[in-house]
């Protein structure tokens, strides 16, 4: 296939009041080939927007994670959190084998029973965080007092980081996606969380606990260098992501009550924002083809995980919210060998956070119409800013 | 009837088998799919079909006999 001019495709597509996932998906995703695309830098870059191509590129070993690889996709800065890709054990950038090393030491952690373990914790975050809003008045921001709070300390206490540190880390750790931060306030986070963290290995090597740093420490696979920016991966990974979804999923049962209480809301939730939609950036260090596309080596990738979980080939009517469809093969944690470590600790967490927000505010609702909510279209994650709720 | 087969080297641990299909499929204490019942037998062999497919890192052959 030959690009012209007019196939260009603006990136990121997603803006301010339009629906979400962008409309324009649908068009792309019935266009022959890959779509041709410019980054904001200018850069060039290939969108993929069907499932089955999103699975091919995240699992074809000719197609890199690694940014240091010459024309992996660089997009401008967007109010994220800074680029970590240099810290020693920021394993997401790394290929096979340097991932594997990384992966296999991390995944006995994340096993579907480590976390069914974790649950009593999970829950106890979850009431604690509930009771302080009840103690607070009638109204809140489901946002700042609910959603960031509860996947900050739950990875916190995974850790292993004293409850009396909990409220630095997480203090720390809301700057980092607060999008009126500057710069240098999360230059200033970041440095003082890896300052953190290194003093917490410090602790944890003198004073080991039941906690996932002493575990990784004692086995000794991991240098103490490489630990730290595993933790710091662990908390930026799992922070904001989780909380968009639990905000975005409160919303969406508010507005369909008759799912509230359903734990199938969760996979489709999932699916249906497709939060991660700009995160999995790759590039090309061989000539491969995908979807009939040529990709030369050195040419950038941007798999695109929403425009995927809203195939109409794979999901029926996927702009309908029906938590009665399998969703389970949807691609919203990535696929390949980077598939989300945190995906089953996102599930619990979503569904304790639903469970007990309705089940202990019953009378919860939106404080603002639903058409003035503060969307986040200028960030990396697609979310709420916030989310005034009163009861 | 369906018979299972996996890769245990490239599996990443992700545990979406585990989620799909509890009765066959667990992990071991590294966190690697483990396969409690290699011949499972209808209704459960549908939610190995769906772990087949779902398996991020391509782990699991399920061969239809
Ligand atoms: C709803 C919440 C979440 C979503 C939508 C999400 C999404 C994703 C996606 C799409 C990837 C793949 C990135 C890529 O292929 O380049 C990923 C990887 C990752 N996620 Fe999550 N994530 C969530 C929560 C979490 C949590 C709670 C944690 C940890 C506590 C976590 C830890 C990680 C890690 C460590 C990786 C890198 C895995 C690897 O490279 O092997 N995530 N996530
Ligand atoms: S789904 Fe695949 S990668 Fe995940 S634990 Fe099972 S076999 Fe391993």
């Amino acid at each position: 296939m030959t690009t012209t001019d007019s196939n260009l495709v603006g990136f990121p597509l997603r803006r301010p009041g339009q629906p979400y996932p962008p409309a324009e998906y649908e068009g792309l995703r019935k266009r022959e080939g890959l779509v041709r695309s410019t980054l904001p830098t200018g850069a060039p870059v290939w969108l993929v927007t069907r499932h089955e191509e999103v699975r091919a590129v995240l699992t074809d070993p000719r197609i890199s994670s690694n940014p240091s690889h010459p024309g992996f996709p660089r997009p401008a800065k967007t109010g994220g959190v800074p680029a970590q890709d240099q810290v020693p054990g920021w394993f997401v950038a790394l290929d096979p084998p340097e991932h594997t090393r990384f992966r296999k030491t991390l995944i006995p952690e994340f096993t579907v029973r480590r976390i069914r373990e974790m649950r009593p914790v999970i829950q106890a975050i979850v009431d604690e965080r509930i009771d302080a809003m009840l103690a607070g008045g009638n109204s809140a921001d489901l946002i700042s007092d609910f959603a960031l709070p509860v996947p900050s300390l739950v990875i916190s206490r995974l850790l292993g980081v004293p409850k009396a540190d909990c409220d630095f880390f997480e203090a720390q750790t809301r700057v980092l996606v607060t999008l009126t931060s500057t710069d240098g306030q999360r230059e200033a986070a970041t440095k003082a969380l890896l300052r953190y963290l290194n003093r917490l290995i410090a602790l944890k090597t003198k004073r080991p606990g039941d906690d996932l740093m002493s575990r990784l420490l004692a086995d000794g696979k991991l240098t103490p260098q490489e630990l730290s920016g595993v933790g710091m991966l662990l908390l930026i990974a799992g922070h904001e992501t989780t909380a968009n979804n639990i905000g975005l999923g409160a919303v969406t049962l508010l507005m369909n009550p008759q799912w509230i209480g359903d734990d199938r809301a969760v996979e489709e939730l999932l699916r249906y924002y497709s939060v991660a939609d700009l995160v999995a950036f790759r590039v090309a260090v061989e000539d491969v083809e995908i979807g009939g596309q040529l990709i030369k080596a050195g040419e950038g990738i941007v798999p695109l995980v929403a425009a995927a979980n809203h195939d109409e080939t794979v999901f029926e009517c996927p702009h309908q919210f029906d938590p009665s469809r399998s969703a389970r093969h949807h691609v919203a944690f990535g696929y390949g060998v980077h598939q989300c470590l945190g995906q089953n600790l996102v599930r619990v967490e979503m569904e304790l956070a639903y469970r007990s927000l309705f089940e202990r505010i019953p009378t919860l609702e939106l404080a603002v119409p639903v058409e003035e909510l503060p969307l986040k279209y200028d960030g990396v994650l697609f979310g709420l800013h916030a989310l005034p709720v009163r009861w | 009837m369906v018979r299972i087969s996996v890769d245990i080297d490239s599996c990443i641990g992700a545990g979406q088998c585990v989620l799909s299909a509890p009765e066959v499929f667990d992990q071991d204490d590294d966190g690697i799919v483990m396969v409690l019942d290699g011949e499972p037998a209808e209704p459960v062999a549908e939610d190995v079909r769906l772990a087949g497919r779902i398996c991020p890192s391509q782990a699991i052959t399920v061969h239809e006999d």
